[in-house]
């Protein structure tokens, strides 16, 4: 028999993710991957799976599934309620389950993205090296569409441990409505003048309605620049764009590769996983650093991911 | 030549402020020097009309040694400047009456007759200048300036696949149904992206491209379709 998961909801948006889609920008393919790289990270870890196995990125909640055969879970990012056949059941750590047993999210009541991890991974043919899903290419995943109803995704086949492992809580993510973004200058930021970026670094933004995996559209104090558009090049991940409107866009993991709005810099993707978790409503602040600087804390922050040990845990769900 | 950081995993080289065939040729031998490096220390390029954005892997290299590679590249592209000529890539069109409804506002504009029009859009071997806005959509320029013609006010919903367009001084094959704001004027049967062929597209960033009229019978005979078109 094979192993495989039947989603009986999938929730407001469930995507199939890896680590992303790289190299191949040059056919147009944007990146994809999850939004929160670390949340993710962790999920497969505890099921003992390479870091960047496919896995499932749920958006707000509301997934359920059922599974055909005996493996481990973990349920990472976002806090919200994971049952297990009805019973509440912990995040950010391993959880058994037996064969049909049904396990369904609630809502997220902090942070939006959720992630769910399975013991060996989902088994999803890779498109241009990767699982991950880019709805607006119809790329990656099962036939380049979200998750939906009745989906029987299948697992890699496997032998299944069963210890339990749990991320300390210390070492877990906190997901707060306030952020702040740190932003590496770059660039236009030339084109925006000392006075523009004062603004844009000392006032508050919100985060709108238009926030999706493609961009997060911010509201706040107009940001004025030099020039209205650009000859269109290459837009890394998190530049932050601002059209004529000086309403600041950050572009997100399946941004467009290429646009023609002036850039006043990018955010540190540590804090775009942070940006990731906000919805609507949610207030962010940017502070300039250097590159060097980021560089700095990308290694501090990988040190960190290394170095942090699971405990294990007395499984006693049944 | 001027090399701006873009962002913690990023920077952006600028070879000019305008397009021109020197600049996307500089883009081109940079870029295909640098493409032995992506997989190790960098990860993407995205070369563009005046640009090439060159993305490393922050964990395995810093901006320091990515700005040298572009020095070395840029070294190496001085020294084998008069390389080859790229290959034409000719991409056959269908002018037809139901292929080509804005062609009558272009005439208009121009003074041209439809025939005019069309042999103009012909004459002139494009660059593929850049790739992007959706998987297989390549911007290719300069239009001759008689056939230019701005973005429509209201864009459509659904443009049919392989609708050849034109936009301001840029014109483009529609790689897949999408909605797009591009005045039509004919419709090319070749797949401009598929995710199963190797290779991908039929183009690449630098090639030249021409293209070459087909009648009816060559375009269905292509695997032409016209159905997506009686919708429009």
């Amino acid at each position: 028999m094979t192993h495989s998961i039947q989603v009986i909801n999938p929730g407001i948006l469930t995507l199939i993710q890896d680590a992303g889609r790289f190299g191949q920008h040059s056919v147009g393919l944007t990146t994809g991957g999850p939004m929160d790289p670390l949340a993710f990270k962790w999920a497969n870890r505890l099921v003992g799976n390479d870091e960047h196995a496919s896995a499932l990125e749920t958006t707000i909640g509301g997934l359920k599934f059922k599974v055909n055969c005996n493996t481990q879970v973990a349920v990472t990012g976002a806090t919200v309620t994971v049952k297990v056949n009805g019973k509440p059941q912990p995040q950010w750590q391993t959880l058994n389950l037996n064969a049909s047993d049904e396990l369904e999210l609630g809502y997220a009541t902090q942070g939006c993205r959720i992630y769910v991890a399975f013991a060996t991974g989902l088994k999803v043919a890779p498109q241009f090296n990767s699982t991950s899903t880019v709805v607006r290419e119809g790329i990656g995943g099962l036939n380049g569409k979200g998750v939906q109803a009745k989906d029987d995704i299948l697992l890699n086949d496997h032998t299944i441990e069963d210890s339990c492992w749990q991320l300390p809580e210390s070492g877990r993510p906190v997901y707060e409505n306030e952020v702040t973004l740190r932003l590496i200058p770059g660039y236009q930021d030339a084109h925006f003048s000392r006075h523009e970026q004062r603004m844009f670094f000392y006032h508050e933004y919100q985060v709108s309605d238009l926030c999706d995996r493609m961009g997060y559209r911010l509201t706040g104090p107009k940001i004025h620049c030099d020039i209205e558009g650009i000859l269109s090049e290459g837009i890394c991940l998190g530049a932050v764009q601002v059209p004529k409107d000086g309403q600041p866009i950050v572009l997100m993991n399946d941004r467009q590769t290429i646009g023609g709005y002036p850039k006043i810099g990018s955010v540190l993707s540590l804090d775009l996983a942070k940006l990731a978790q906000l919805t609507a409503g949610g207030k962010v602040k940017f502070a300039p650093i250097t590159i060097d600087h980021a560089h700095n804390e990308l290694a501090l922050a990988q040190y960190r991911y290394r170095q942090q040990t699971l405990v294990a845990v007395n499984e006693e769900m049944k | 030549m001027r090399i701006h950081v873009a962002g913690e995993n990023s920077l952006i080289v600028y070879f000019g402020e305008n397009v021109s065939n020197d600049v996307s040729l500089a883009i081109q031998h940079t870029s295909e020097y640098l493409s032995q490096f992506v997989g190790e220390t960098l990860v993407d390029l995205v070369p563009s009309y005046a640009s090439l954005l060159v993305i490393f892997d922050a964990l395995r290299t810093d901006h320091l040694h990515v700005r040298g590679l572009i020095r070395q590249a840029q070294n190496q592209a001085q020294q084998g400047s008069d390389a080859q000529d790229n290959a034409v890539v000719r991409l056959p069109v269908f002018y037809g009456e139901q292929t080509s409804p804005d062609l009558a506002a272009i005439c208009e504009k121009s003074g041209l007759t439809r025939e005019q029009a069309i042999e103009i859009h012909q004459q002139t071997l494009y660059r593929v200048y850049a790739i992007g806005f959706a998987p297989g959509f390549a911007y290719l320029g300069e239009t001759d300036e008689r056939i230019a013609m701005p973005r429509l006010a209201t864009p459509r919903k659904k443009v049919p696949k392989g609708a050849v367009a034109i936009a301001d001084r840029q014109t483009a094959v529609y790689p897949a149904v999408s909605p797009g704001g591009w005045n039509l004027i004919g419709c090319c049967p070749t797949p401009m992206f598929d995710p199963k062929g190797n290779p991908t597209m039929p183009v690449k960033a630098g090639d030249a491209v021409q293209f070459y009229a087909i009648d009816e019978a060559e375009f269905i005979a292509l695997g032409g379709d016209l159905n997506a078109w009686k919708e429009l």
